[in-house]
């Protein structure tokens, strides 16, 4: 069949995408016959650590010397319209399932206290989400996306609108509008594809000779998408709401997961199937990126909340990935991807040590987290891990994909390079603000040590062995990655690869003439001013 | 003579980290605690003495840790330099180790196990910072430093204590952020390597047909990146930090910390520029002529200071700069005489310090006002410090003149009579603000408010700990004023190979 030329079918003993996919749903249908609550969590946990250890030959096995996509299975699901079941990983989206099913048991562990109310609904909507993230992940086949895409929305819909903070309605509805209006402009690009070409195999997609005219709609279609999901400058506003509010598993899966998809979409769609849009409009999307970093980094400066000033820090570092992405080189593309899996990490670590303090303490506020130093230092010291971390100290992973995405940018253009070093700077400078504040002294200057007790008035206590379980291990892949990122490079190497010949080999046949550039975008001017008189 | 690949060069920056762990797993026993702190100090010295005879024989220690990026690496190369700059340090905390112990006693001082588990992982960081093999190995451990010791500075927990901090912080990361990340990237982007360059200083890992605009910017950015060299207008970090107890000032602020900053520029410049190509582009003279400035303006400020630590800081100040305008020299002299200095200053300004720490604890004054009569209440300290004065001055036999004859003859060399006046004029603004200190110990009158000192440390056995390591370091800085082969034998290796 023609389609297997570009898959490496699955020949482990048993199907491993599906199966990692199908193990939290079934777990999920499980866990509504258990009713007592400690039973719930281990049987979540189990769950998540099961789909682990299942994931895990994709890194093992995985074989270093291709771009195709491996581990695949075909099937055919409905052969009226030529679509099939197909599944399979590249070096790009291995990565990602994995960054998946490592953070899941970190987003039950997390749980273990904070969520106080509905148990059984919380693992259950826990669970479905990793389906319908590895989902995403792993699908080629433009439907199967879509679902996943729209799956996931409504469990992240009720994980911060049932467990949410004070203003979860506000930003739950936030959250969905958003999300929600950017698939739309994905849905429309998936059937304008399917319609043009008969196929909603994503490989197959990506070969198809589309006029420059074509293309520029399919990439502004699936960008917004995107870019509202990563989310960049100006369509950020939603995170900060939904992180604000959300829970901390909440937070965990938004920021290390829910992000990536963003990027994901970047380098699965919008760059192979459109590379002459692509190219064309790289300027614009870099200028929109390194606004992105220095206004996320800018008004993380100024929060107050742990947890607003952490998202706003997110919108930064994902500048850092889309400028990654955009600047079509081998550093760039790399260090875009290494800085996704880092953010996922150093980010998911800072929300589960936010998530600590706040049953600690019952605020988010800085001021009113201020002075642990004295009195829980292993806590300190984890925090201060992550934070460093976060603003890519050396030695730690943020400051690979940092490096690479820099060398990246210096390589495009030297302007480009020095445009993007304030945002280093800030990230330096919000997080140590952050470091300085909750283990020194609150903004004040005096250490009020009474406020930082608990609600009875209790000495604060330390962490305890599962929450150290839990940042120590994220601690160790900080490090890991930090001194040791060859692994991850090689994994993504023959995939960014080829990504970058499908874009230098797309982009030269379908000629970037200003004038029927120009066309497009007349075209899409005259179309926004038709919708305007409407 | 070779290079043996060894990861025993580890060791010598891993000791002090591990000296770091046991005291802070020994925090409730405090006679522990400073026992390790003071053998994990003799210990690391003794493994960089180790390692000597190989370098003086002109070979050379390498090790590679890992690897981030290919010419991303962390890499461990030993050589001259850094044997130099890692013995005197490591040599001086035994010295400030013993020192502290009488400091932070004698004060009562709280959170020592926190002051003491920063001050090893710092020291444990500029050995890092010395051994360096790589420009990312050396930004690594310069990072860690910066991080460790800003709760030093920060140690009392005042308001003037996190203000000194934050200032300390703001201007370490901020310069390495904006300038020294930059300039790391364009470095790598030219050369494909962040490997330093190992084969002599003439050559730098430049290639040939390397973009000159790009080469003076990332030149440029490494000059004021490295801020804990305390260039001028990135000095104002020094005087801030102040502020910590003076055991910090005196092993972080005279030795370890600014010497980081002033050896990864030496570094930066010789084994990642080279001389030639420095040369070629003048960037040399123009480094010597900028940093002259500083030279004069510092001593001039330290002129105006009455606290003593404060007229300390800004001495400091002018003579970082010394080092770095006998490299910038690019003569083998103005070299030589810049490089020995970092040993010179070492033992010298820890001397000052400790005095002041001695005095302060003693008697509580830290106003050179104050200090009428003190020669004859604490006569070895101030003794002490009047050797250390000369040798700041540049008096011989004092290790001062050695720096100071060779960074005449490279003056000589560059035929430069700027340079010259800048040198004998910063002797004399030397002699202007040390001399009246020695004077008013010696000579002033007592001021009527003695009576009431808050210190009364001086006839207590503690003391002692205090005053033998500065008597030490004293006479040391006469001693490798009389007989400076052993420094000059190491640059040798360096500057001649």
């Amino acid at each position: 069949m023609h389609m297997e030329k570009y898959l490496i079918l699955n020949t482990l003993s048993y199907p491993v995408l599906s199966l990692i996919m199908l193990v939290p749903l079934v777990g999920a249908l499980l866990s509504l016959l258990i009713k007592n609550e400690t039973w719930l969590k281990i049987f979540g946990l189990l769950v998540t650590l099961v789909t682990l250890v299942l994931s895990l030959p994709l890194y093992t096995c995985f074989d270093l010397h291709t771009a195709k996509y491996q581990f695949a299975e075909l099937r055919h699901w409905f052969p009226l319209l030529k679509l099939h079941y197909v599944v399979g990983v590249d070096g790009i989206s291995v990565l990602l399932v994995l960054l998946t099913t490592i953070i899941m048991p970190f987003c039950i562990l997390c749980s273990w206290n904070y969520i106080k109310k509905r148990m059984g609904e919380f693992i259950f909507v826990t669970l479905v989400m990793e389906t319908a993230m590895i989902g995403v992940f792993i699908s080629l086949n433009t439907v199967l996306f879509y679902i996943f895409w729209e799956a996931m929305l409504i469990p992240m819909f009720l994980l911060i609108a049932v467990w949410g903070g004070a203003r979860k309605d506000y930003a739950s509805i936030k959250f969905f509008l958003y999300t929600l209006c950017g698939s739309i402009f994905l849905l429309v690009a998936i059937v304008a594809l399917y319609i043009k070409t008969g196929t909603f195999f994503i490989p197959e997609l990506m070969d198809q000779p589309f006029s420059f005219a074509y293309q520029m709609w399919i990439f502004l279609a699936c960008a917004l998408a995107f870019a509202i999901k990563i989310p960049m400058y100006p369509l950020h506003t939603w995170l900060p709401a939904a992180h604000v509010e959300a829970p901390t598993a909440g937070s965990v899966i938004l920021a290390s997961i829910l992000l990536k998809m963003g990027g994901y979409g970047f380098l699965r769609f919008c760059l192979p199937m459109a590379p002459a849009a692509t190219l064309y409009c790289m300027p614009y999307f870099i200028a929109l990126s390194l606004i992105s970093i220095i206004f996320g980094g800018y008004l993380a400066l100024g929060q107050t909340d742990i947890k607003k000033l952490i998202a706003y820090s997110s919108v930064g570092h994902m500048g850092f990935v889309t400028l990654g992405i955009f600047l079509l080189n081998d550093q760039g593309l790399k260090g875009a991807i290494l800085q996704m899996i880092n953010h996922g990490i150093t980010t998911g670590g800072l929300f589960i040590m936010v998530g600590m303090i706040y049953e600690r303490t019952h605020s988010r506020e800085i001021a009113d987290n201020s002075a642990l130093g004295m009195m829980i230092p292993i806590y300190v010291t984890f925090l201060g891990i992550f934070c460093l971390s976060s603003l890519a100290f050396p030695g730690t992973n943020s400051f690979v994909g940092e490096f690479l995405v820099l060398f990246g940018a210096f390589k495009k253009s030297v302007v480009v390079g020095f445009l993007a070093i304030p945002g280093a700077i800030l990230a330096a400078a919000y997080m140590l603000r952050l470091l300085q504040r909750m283990v020194w002294h609150d903004s004040d200057g005096h250490a009020h040590h009474d406020s930082a007790g608990d609600d009875h008035g209790h000495k604060l206590t330390d962490l305890c062995f599962r929450e150290i379980v839990m940042v120590v291990v994220l601690a160790v892949f900080v490090f890991w990655i930090g001194l040791y990122p060859t692994p991850l490079l090689k994994v993504m190497d023959a995939s960014v690869t080829h990504l970058l010949h499908q874009i230098t080999a797309g982009g030269t046949p379908a000629p970037v003439t200003p004038h029927e550039g120009h066309h497009a975008l007349l075209e899409i001017g005259n179309w926004l001013k038709q919708v305007a008189a409407f | 003579m070779d290079t043996i690949i060894t990861s025993k060069v580890l060791l010598t920056s891993a000791l002090p980290m591990l000296t770091a762990l046991l005291i802070m797993f020994s925090g409730k026993r405090p006679n522990l605690r400073e026992s390790w702190s003071v053998i994990g100090a003799i210990l690391t010295f003794l493994s960089v003495l180790s390692l000597l005879p190989h370098i003086l024989a002109g070979g050379s220690y390498e090790f590679t840790l890992a690897t981030l990026y290919p010419g991303v690496n962390i890499k461990f190369h030993l050589d001259g330099l850094g044997i130099l700059f890692a013995g005197t340090a490591s040599f001086l905390w035994i010295l400030a180790g013993f020192y502290c112990i009488g400091y932070m006693r004698g004060l009562d001082e709280h959170a020592q196990t926190r002051f003491y588990v920063c001050y090893a992982v710092a020291v444990g960081a500029a050995m890092g910072a010395a051994f360096a093999g790589s420009l990312f190995t050396l930004y690594l451990f310069y990072e860690i430093v910066s991080i460790f010791t800003y709760p030093l500075v920060a140690h009392h927990q005042d308001a003037e204590g996190y203000a000194g901090a934050k200032k300390y912080i703001v201007y370490l990361m901020f310069t390495s952020k904006a300038f020294l990340l930059p300039a790391m990237v364009i470095i790598f982007m030219q050369c494909g390597t962040l490997d330093f360059c190992y084969t002599g200083i003439l050559n730098g890992i430049f290639p040939a047909g390397a973009n000159h605009t790009l080469v003076v910017v990332s030149y440029l950015l490494c000059l004021f990146g490295f801020a804990k060299a305390g260039i001028m207008p990135l000095h104002n970090w020094l005087p801030s930090a102040m502020v910590a107890p003076t055991p910090v000032s005196a092993l972080l602020h005279a030795v370890v910390v600014v010497k980081v900053g002033v050896f990864s520029t030496c570094r930066v410049m010789l084994s990642v520029f080279g001389v030639q190509m420095l040369q070629s582009l003048n960037l040399g003279i123009i480094t010597a002529y900028f940093v002259s400035f500083t030279i004069i303006t510092a001593s001039i400020i330290a002129l105006s200071k009455s606290n003593l630590k404060a007229r300390l800081a800004y001495s400091t100040i002018s003579q970082l700069s010394y080092i770095i305008l006998g490299v910038a020299m690019l003569t083998p002299s103005g070299i030589t005489g810049g490089l020995v200095h970092i040993a010179n200053h070492a033992f010298s300004k820890i001397t000052l310090f400790f005095c002041a720490g001695a005095i302060f604890v003693a008697t509580g004054k830290k106003d050179i006002k104050e200090m009428g009569g003190l020669g004859y209440r604490m006569p070895l300290t101030m003794i002490a410090f009047g050797i250390a004065s000369l040798s700041m001055i540049g008096v011989p036999p004092s290790c001062g003149f050695v720096t100071k004859w060779f960074l005449a003859l490279g003056a000589m060399e560059l035929k430069s009579v700027g340079l010259l006046v800048v040198l004998l004029a910063s002797s004399l603004l030397n002699a202007g603000y040390f001399v009246p200190v020695f004077l008013k110990a010696f000579f002033g009158k007592v001021a009527p408010a003695d009576a009431e000192m808050t210190g009364s440390l001086e006839n207590k056995p503690l003391i002692l700990f205090m005053v033998v390591p500065l008597l030490i370091t004293a006479i040391i800085s006469m001693v490798i004023g009389i007989y400076p082969d052993l420094f000059l034998n190491i640059i040798h290796v360096m500057v001649g190979a």
